[in-house]
């Protein structure tokens, strides 16, 4: 539904930071980055490459740990994958994921 | 102290917000822009700055602020392509002007950013940049070198490299691409003397965040020229920003090194280098210059002038150490 020019506000400026979430970028995405939890040496270089801050990780312990993806907004570039050491992430189609 | 990889995943982990760029922009898939972004923010966040960023028009700025929404969390202001660097001059005295008068605590560390492309500082912005560092204002120039104006479709640029297959120079029967070489820019802002100017790549993030660290605390302005492939134009696949920007560290397409107030460091030396064949050859951008019958003899005459300008580089850390200028 499009707001109306009432609805808008002055000058057309936007007044919530960081309101591009409510847009899932996660639909671009071809290939589908799947973690292999065995290989993984937590690392963090796919966090740090991730250009859609898309790599959950989890720091409430001593050192941060890679959880997995946010598919919501990764666009499936596989950067992750080409960045990772021990080659612990694969990219597959995601025809593969589709549910019937 | 250094920044650390773990303390940064520590302070940050998923909370975009707390970087500055958040999830949903719309760059495209492996797009490098982002991650300088991310680099440069997380090292003014983790050293207790509060950003404040200027965006030239470009690929960046058109792609986070797509009206309703924006991909900022921080201060942001866009005014124009060619003013990014005058339009944040105004901003960090006003942020002065407002310390003065007591409006702002006196002890809150703001960094003043400016993220620009290749286009808005190579060729566009050049004049407002020079003003910026001419006056002395405490601000860091990003600029993420694309080679080329890509957001409007491959046009030719002030740091498009020789041989590159542009919409604008095309690799044809009479001409091989763009014939001029790219401009050395931090050369040009390094003779502006009281400035800190350095070139930075994604693939080495321990040396990216050194120079941001440095940019930071430097009284006055700072340039980084930050490497940052184009995956779409330059006809590479989506995953290889990285591998793309380690290959042009290694040929010496892209030397790492800074300038300090006329003080030359070389801050990566590879211990062996590649030929600067391997760098053009995975690109698409260079496929047409690679198929013409005389692309040795420019190959050649490419890794000459990269050869050249390298050992220039190893001259003048020799002949400037320890010689600030002012």
């Amino acid at each position: 539904m499009l707001k109306g020019w009432k609805d808008i506000p002055i000058g057309g400026i936007i007044d919530e930071p960081g309101k591009s979430r409510e847009y899932k970028t996660g639909t671009w995405r071809v290939l589908r980055p799947i973690l292999h939890e065995d290989k993984c040496v937590h690392c963090m270089f796919c966090w740090l490459y991730c250009p859609d801050m898309a790599i959950v990780i989890d720091s409430s312990g001593q050192k941060p740990k890679m959880v997995g993806f946010n598919y919501d907004y990764c666009k499936g570039c596989g950067l992750c994958a080409d960045v990772c050491p021990t080659k612990a992430i694969e990219m597959r189609p995601e025809t593969e994921f589709i549910e019937e | 102290m250094p920044v650390n990889l773990f303390d940064l995943a520590k302070t940050f982990e998923t909370r975009a917000e707390d970087v500055g760029l958040v999830q949903g922009h719309r760059l495209c898939p492996g797009c490098a822009a982002p991650i300088v972004v991310k680099f440069s923010l997380m090292v003014a966040r983790k050293l207790g700055y509060e950003p404040v960023v200027a965006l030239a028009t470009g690929c960046l700025e058109v792609s986070t602020t797509i009206y309703p929404y924006t991909a900022w969390t921080v201060p942001y202001i866009h005014n124009a392509f060619e003013n990014s660097a005058a339009t944040m001059s105004g901003v960090e005295t006003a942020a002065k002007a407002l310390k003065k008068f007591g409006k702002i605590p006196q002890d809150k560390k703001y960094a003043f950013f400016v993220f620009a492309g290749d286009g808005g500082t190579y060729d566009i912005g050049l004049q407002s940049l020079s003003g910026m560092i001419e006056r002395g204002h405490k601000v860091i120039y990003v600029l993420y070198d694309n080679e080329g104006y890509m957001n409007t479709g491959n046009q030719r640029s002030g740091s498009t490299p020789t041989g590159s297959n542009t919409t604008t120079a095309p690799v044809g029967k009479v001409i091989p691409g763009k014939v001029q070489l790219k401009k050395n820019i931090v050369e040009i802002v390094a003779g502006h003397e009281y400035v800190y100017a350095a070139t930075a790549s994604i693939s080495d993030p321990n040396d990216f965040f050194a120079k941001i660290e440095k940019a930071l605390n430097f009284d006055g302005p700072s340039f980084i020229a930050a490497f940052s492939p184009c995956v779409r134009f330059w006809r590479v696949p989506d995953s290889a920003a990285n591998s793309i920007s380690k290959l042009a560290v290694e040929t010496k397409y892209w030397p790492l090194y800074e300038v300090d107030r006329g003080v030359y460091k070389v801050t990566r030396k590879p211990r062996q280098f590649k030929p600067l064949i391997e760098f053009l050859k995975p690109q698409g951008r260079f496929k047409p210059l690679l198929s013409r019958p005389d692309a040795e003899e420019i190959i050649n005459e490419l890794q000459e002038y990269v050869d050249r300008r390298w050992e220039r580089l190893l001259i003048l850390e020799e002949a400037t150490k320890g010689k600030y200028i002012r």
